[in-house]
């Protein structure tokens, strides 16, 4: 029988009893300086890991730092980050297991420094971790440099004379910065000063961690922490140093604890059935059959250029879905990037009975143009022998070559109909009936579906795409 | 076969769905934003996780994490963000995560333009972090194959525990063409030797790239360098177009190898022998197959590169400098010209 009147302290089941990944002859011993806060702070994670009965569930990150070596003494899942990463590489261990507890052990340097960014963005998102934040006001490991949590007149070794403010600005104040955020559960800033204080850190890294256990959300808590090395002081003075200085310019205070009205954050399983992807592609639905090799189809090359607007694009998408139906090889390219926004437009479509090379070509076979630029911009690159669609109230213009243009009404068949936009159906019209190697019944599909989603818009196209037939037929030579 | 008209970008998503891709983590970049686009609408239908990230080194990041849970994770992004995301791929390599990372290249250097260009083969070819580590290096030159190499690509990862690159230029990414839909979902199970999931079962293990003791740490390179040479004896790919005969060989990948094969239909019908050498892997690089080409036959190659002429330095190594190499490239957002390589060829053969 227990007595119950004695305790025995003993050290926590997730810490490791010797630390074979540290080699070495002292396998018992940590590579921790005498009096760091860092080995009174493994403690206190270890019981309350302990306590808590979540030692499986753990998976804790080791930054670059100090405590790069957490996983030497951890007896849990560990991966080890890059310098101010954690907080992204956090989020990625969480969202791809919503079951493991994540904790971020960082340091000053690596987390209000080079990852300030990560540790706002990840805090403001509400990831579900615990992020335990060793201040001791500076850069340890390498070797004592002016952190951002170093105090005014702090002597460092990058600021010898005290940090100077007019060249090197003021402590940063981390729990108060992401005490604006309002996606946090629980932000308290504690100190390893003194055993009295040390109890009441233990408090919240305890809080932090069932925070996580419940899958609550994002729990974070700052710990004033000795350093004797690098500010070369003997532990009297380390402690006096963190309650009389430290303490000053980071009040010890607990910050929010939203714990108990927190709901639960679970993200779900992922669902990798082939039904349900085929479902969400309409692969069964909406297919095509493969394309077909044929010889005798001579490639055929299209370029409908415009303004952004005029339906450039849609109409050499329209093309290339009544080809793909007629299985024919095809291939669409747009002009894209900042010409898209406001400036001219244009696509190309190449048909063919055989693979496609260059999807990109720049001789057109047929050159559609709904505006006076692009018209004059194309002329020259249209193959001798071509032809030119064009809208006929762009007017005159000069081609030289053994072009054959046509002049299509087609913003004025496109008013008469009602539907100003849709000049590039009438061309589409037009093109469908001298283009003769895509059977007229394919680009009538295409349509449909290409409006599938606005079914309203099928029949006036469907209309006025035969307008541009019918056109086409009475004024050409087909 | 279920064929549907798709974008490029939008094929890179379908090939990572149905590769059982479970997480994408992105940052917003023309040109392959849509990619982006289609994980934020894709990914959470089906349960899947997707984080539009703060910055592309937090994607890449957030890829180290969620690969070092074992689930296959993915990120995608163009010239400028690859390289902020160079530190992770280091990373990546370091802690040998397996991951894909698709590169849709855009026109440097600086910021450059958004054209599309080849320049990046040299940051993702030959490494592009610190260290001594290769990417496995995918170049599609079609919308089939930007699905299709992105199912295998994450096949390789796995494989070799490695970060992959799908590389393509914006051309691929902004193009539609017919893709034929995948008939399998890929296979895939969390490997709990080594990855780390917050469970009893991998509770032991540790995933790091950090080894203080300098042998180790050498042993450990060394090791990394002895998978690369496995790598290279067993995953190099090409395609041969017009080769039996041809004296005038163009090597050409992604789009440049599409544009390349409109140069060779042309030439050969002028009676020319010119035939299109095209890597499909770039990391392995088909450096046998060339050595091969360059003893058997008295012949010139020409590199046509939107590039400065990155990938001419392999094929000269590769050849031992045996055989005449010359450049045809284009860059700044211009696409190499059918023109310029016809006339190219003509000369060559006329023996100017």
């Amino acid at each position: 029988m227990e007595d119950p009147r004695i305790k025995i302290i003993k050290k926590p089941k997730s810490i490791l009893n010797e630390f074979p990944r540290k080699g070495g002859s002292a396998s018992t011993a940590t590579h921790y300086c005498p009096g760091c806060g860092h080995g009174i702070f493994h403690k206190l994670i270890g019981e309350a890991i302990d306590e808590l009965n979540i030692q499986d569930r753990i998976v804790m990150t080791s930054p670059v730092g100090c405590a790069v070596f957490a996983y030497y003494y951890f007896d849990c899942g560990h991966v080890q980050v890059a310098h101010g990463r954690a907080p992204a590489v956090g989020t990625g261990i969480s969202r791809a297991e919503d079951n493991a507890i994540v904790i971020l052990y960082q340091g000053d340097g690596d987390l209000a420094s080079i990852g300030l960014n990560e540790k706002i963005q990840a805090a403001n998102r509400g990831e579900k971790m615990a992020v335990f934040f060793i201040n001791n006001t500076v850069y340890g490991m390498t070797g004592g440099q002016m952190a951002p949590t170093t105090l005014v007149g702090e002597v460092t070794v990058t600021c010898q004379e005290g940090r100077d403010p007019r060249f090197t600005g003021y402590p940063l104040h981390m729990s108060e910065l992401l005490n604006n955020l309002k996606a946090p559960v629980f932000i308290e800033r504690a100190s390893l000063s003194d055993p009295s204080h040390i109890r009441k850190a233990k408090r919240a890294v305890k809080k932090a961690l069932k925070i996580q256990k419940e899958g609550k959300g994002y729990a974070f808590v700052e710990l004033l922490s000795p350093c004797p090395t690098n500010l070369r002081q003997d532990a009297e003075g380390a402690e006096k140093f963190l309650n009389e200085q430290m303490e000053v310019e980071f009040p010890l205070t607990n910050f929010r604890d939203r714990s108990s009205e927190a709901e639960p954050l679970y993200r779900g399983a992922s669902d990798f059935s082939k039904e349900l992807l085929d479902n969400i592609f309409e692969v069964n639905t909406q297919s095509e059959m493969e394309p077909l090799d044929d010889p005798d189809f001579k490639t055929k090359v299209i370029k409908i250029a415009g303004f952004g607007g005029q339906g450039v694009l849609s109409m050499g998408l329209i093309i290339a879905r009544a080809a793909c139906k007629a299985r024919n090889h095809v291939s669409w390219y747009p002009s894209y990037g900042p010409e898209q926004r406001g400036g001219t437009s244009n696509c190309t479509v190449v048909i063919s009975g055989e693979i496609i090379g260059s999807p990109a070509i720049d001789n057109p076979d047929i050159l559609v143009a709904l505006n006076k630029t692009s018209l004059e911009e194309f002329i020259p690159r249209v193959k001798n022998g071509g032809t030119i669609l064009y809208d006929l109230e762009i007017g005159n213009f000069n081609c030289q070559k053994n072009i054959r243009t046509i002049a299509v009404p087609a913003t004025k068949i496109a008013k008469k109909h009602g539907v100003v936009k849709a000049a590039n159906t009438v061309m589409l019209g037009v093109l469908m009936v001298i283009s003769k190697e895509i059977s007229q019944k394919f680009f009538i599909e295409a349509i449909k579906q290409s409006f599938a989603k606005k079914p309203k818009l099928i029949p006036i196209n469907l209309d006025i795409l035969e307008a541009g037939s019918k056109w086409a037929y009475k004024n050409l030579e087909i | 076969m279920a064929t549907q008209l798709i974008k490029g970008n939008t094929a890179i998503i379908i090939g990572a769905m149905y590769a059982r891709c479970d997480c994408y983590f992105g940052y917003p970049i023309t040109p392959a934003t849509e990619i982006l686009h289609e994980a934020s609408k894709y990914f959470p239908m089906t349960g899947r996780k997707f984080v539009q990230a703060e910055s592309e080194e937090a994607a890449i990041n957030m890829v180290y994490g969620a690969s070092a849970t074992g689930h296959r994770v993915m990120t995608a992004s163009s010239g400028p963000g690859i390289s902020l995301k160079q530190e992770g791929i280091s990373f990546l390599a370091g802690a040998e995560l397996p991951c894909v990372i698709v590169d849709i290249m855009w026109a440097g250097p600086g910021l450059g333009n958004i054209g599309p260009e080849q320049a990046d083969y040299t940051q993702l070819v030959k490494g592009g972090g610190h260290g001594n580590y290769r990417n496995i290096v995918l170049a599609p030159n079609s919308v089939q194959e930007m699905c299709d190499f992105t199912i295998k690509a994450f096949e390789l990862a796995d494989k070799y525990r490695n970060p992959v690159i799908v590389l393509a230029d914006g051309v691929l990414g902004q193009m539609v063409e017919p893709l034929q839909f995948p008939e399998n979902i890929s296979k895939h199970s969390i490997n709990t030797s080594w990855a780390v999931c917050g469970n009893k079962e991998t509770k032991n293990n540790l995933v790091a790239s950090i080894f203080l003791d300098f042998d180790q740490l050498e042993d450990f390179n060394f090791r990394l360098q002895h998978k690369y040479e496995t790598i290279k004896e067993n995953e190099v790919e090409f395609e041969e177009y017009s080769m039996e005969d041809a004296e005038i060989i163009l090597v050409a990948y992604g789009i440049s190898s599409r544009i390349a094969r409109s140069a060779v239909e042309k030439t050969r019908k002028h009676g020319i022998k010119v035939g299109l050498f095209r890597p499909k892997t770039l990391f392995p690089f088909p450096e046998k197959a060339l050595k091969k080409i360059a003893e058997k036959r008295q012949c010139t190659f020409i590199s046509v590169e939107m590039s400065n002429g990155q990938m001419i330095e392999d094929i000269i190594l590769a050849i031992g400098c045996s055989r005449p190499v010359k450049l045809i490239n284009r860059m700044g957002g211009n696409l190499v010209d059918v023109e310029d390589i016809t006339k190219k060829i003509i000369e060559i053969a006329e023996g100017k």
